[in-house]
């Protein structure tokens, strides 16, 4: 098959050590190693980031939207899954 | 002070005029590149070496003690007194040789950063451990493209091939033997440029060959833009990058 489009790629930014990557955007390359200087330049020209990752769209499975009610809606209710219930002693930061 | 040594201050004029003409250059790709991505990819390597060229240029016109800034050196000098290698002026042309001219050069620009790191002027080796890292990025960048490239379509490694052929000949440019290199190298202040020849090819030539490219013999042709004696195509890009301090001299925005 001819491929008249470079893949989309899902750009992945960790703004500093310890911290998670996040989704910041895509960027469209034609390979792996590409991707990766793409998003470099597109993503992290202000110094935004530490690390990245890409990913190429096609290989990310998403749930289905219109599976939305049945996925998420039944932990509307079920407030006892939040752990607000308890007193936290004060030298307990961060939660 | 002591005394400006003018095989210093011509040694910062090349190393600032390499990075002025062709950050120049490469940003008349904003807005025209084949894809975003690379046209973000080009004008963030343009800013980089503008960036080298005012660090360049302003100590330049420190040592020479004339009152010259950045400016002054950058936007109202004539043709005659650019020391770029003409390598850096020529024109753009496709996307493949843009490319395999910020290979060529961005590797020649590595090895010189590397020997500047140890200047006997602690500016400049100051502005070298700035700059090296760019131009790592700009090599890699580019070589990446050019293996791409080479070793892509028939007719991009038909381009290519091209591209290598034309640019090639202006490559001897860097090595030229040049009387103030010589005195700045005695110096300690960096390297002659005709020494950096074999570390070069040593690292250029695997690549194009990865590429599935022809390097191309040594010919006779030689240019001479670093001694002051440029292509057409320096003037016209000069008309237009310096029309605006020229116009309104002394703007400043």
């Amino acid at each position: 098959m001819e491929r008249k489009e470079w893949p989309l790629w899902e750009v992945f930014v960790r703004s500093r050590n310890g911290l998670d990557h996040k989704h910041c955007g895509s960027v469209h390359a034609p390979d792996a190693k590409l991707a990766l200087q793409v998003a470099r330049d597109v993503y992290t020209r202000r110094q935004e980031g530490v690390s990245i990752w890409v990913v190429q769209a096609d290989h990310i499975v998403a749930s289905d939207p219109d599976a939305k009610p049945e996925l998420f809606d039944p932990a509307e209710d079920k407030i006892y899954r939040h752990p607000t219930f308890y007193q936290l002693p004060d030298e307990v930061n961060h939660m | 002070m002591t005394t400006p040594n003018p095989a210093h201050i011509e040694y910062l004029t090349r190393l600032g005029d390499n990075a002025l003409i062709l950050g120049q250059r490469m940003s008349e790709w904003c807005g025209h590149a084949p894809v975003l991505e690379e046209d973000m990819a080009l004008a963030n390597m343009s800013l980089d070496l503008i960036g080298q060229a005012r660090m360049l240029l302003a100590h330049a016109g420190q040592l020479e003690g004339k009152g010259r800034d950045e400016d002054q050196l950058a936007f109202l000098r004539t043709e005659m007194h650019y020391r770029n290698l003409t390598l850096c002026e020529l024109p753009n042309a496709d996307f493949g040789r843009t490319m395999v001219r910020n290979f060529l050069f961005a590797n020649f620009q590595v090895l010189l950063w590397e020997r500047l790191l140890a200047s006997s002027d602690s500016e400049l080796a100051a502005i070298a451990a700035k700059s090296i890292k760019e131009a790592r990025y700009h090599a890699q960048h580019a070589g990446d493209w050019v293996v791409r490239l080479g070793d892509g379509t028939a007719e991009s490694h038909e381009r290519t091939q091209a591209a290598l052929d034309y640019l090639w000949p202006y490559t001897a440019e860097f090595f030229a033997a040049n009387p103030s290199d010589e005195a700045a190298a005695a110096a300690g202040f960096g390297p002659a440029w005709s020494e950096l020849e074999a570390a070069w090819e040593s690292v250029v030539v695997p690549v194009l060959t990865e590429a599935t490219l022809t390097v191309p013999a040594r010919t006779p042709f030689k240019s001479f833009g670093k001694f002051g004696r440029h292509s057409e195509h320096l003037g016209h890009l000069l008309s237009e990058m310096q029309y605006m301090q020229r116009t309104y001299p002394g703007a400043q925005w």
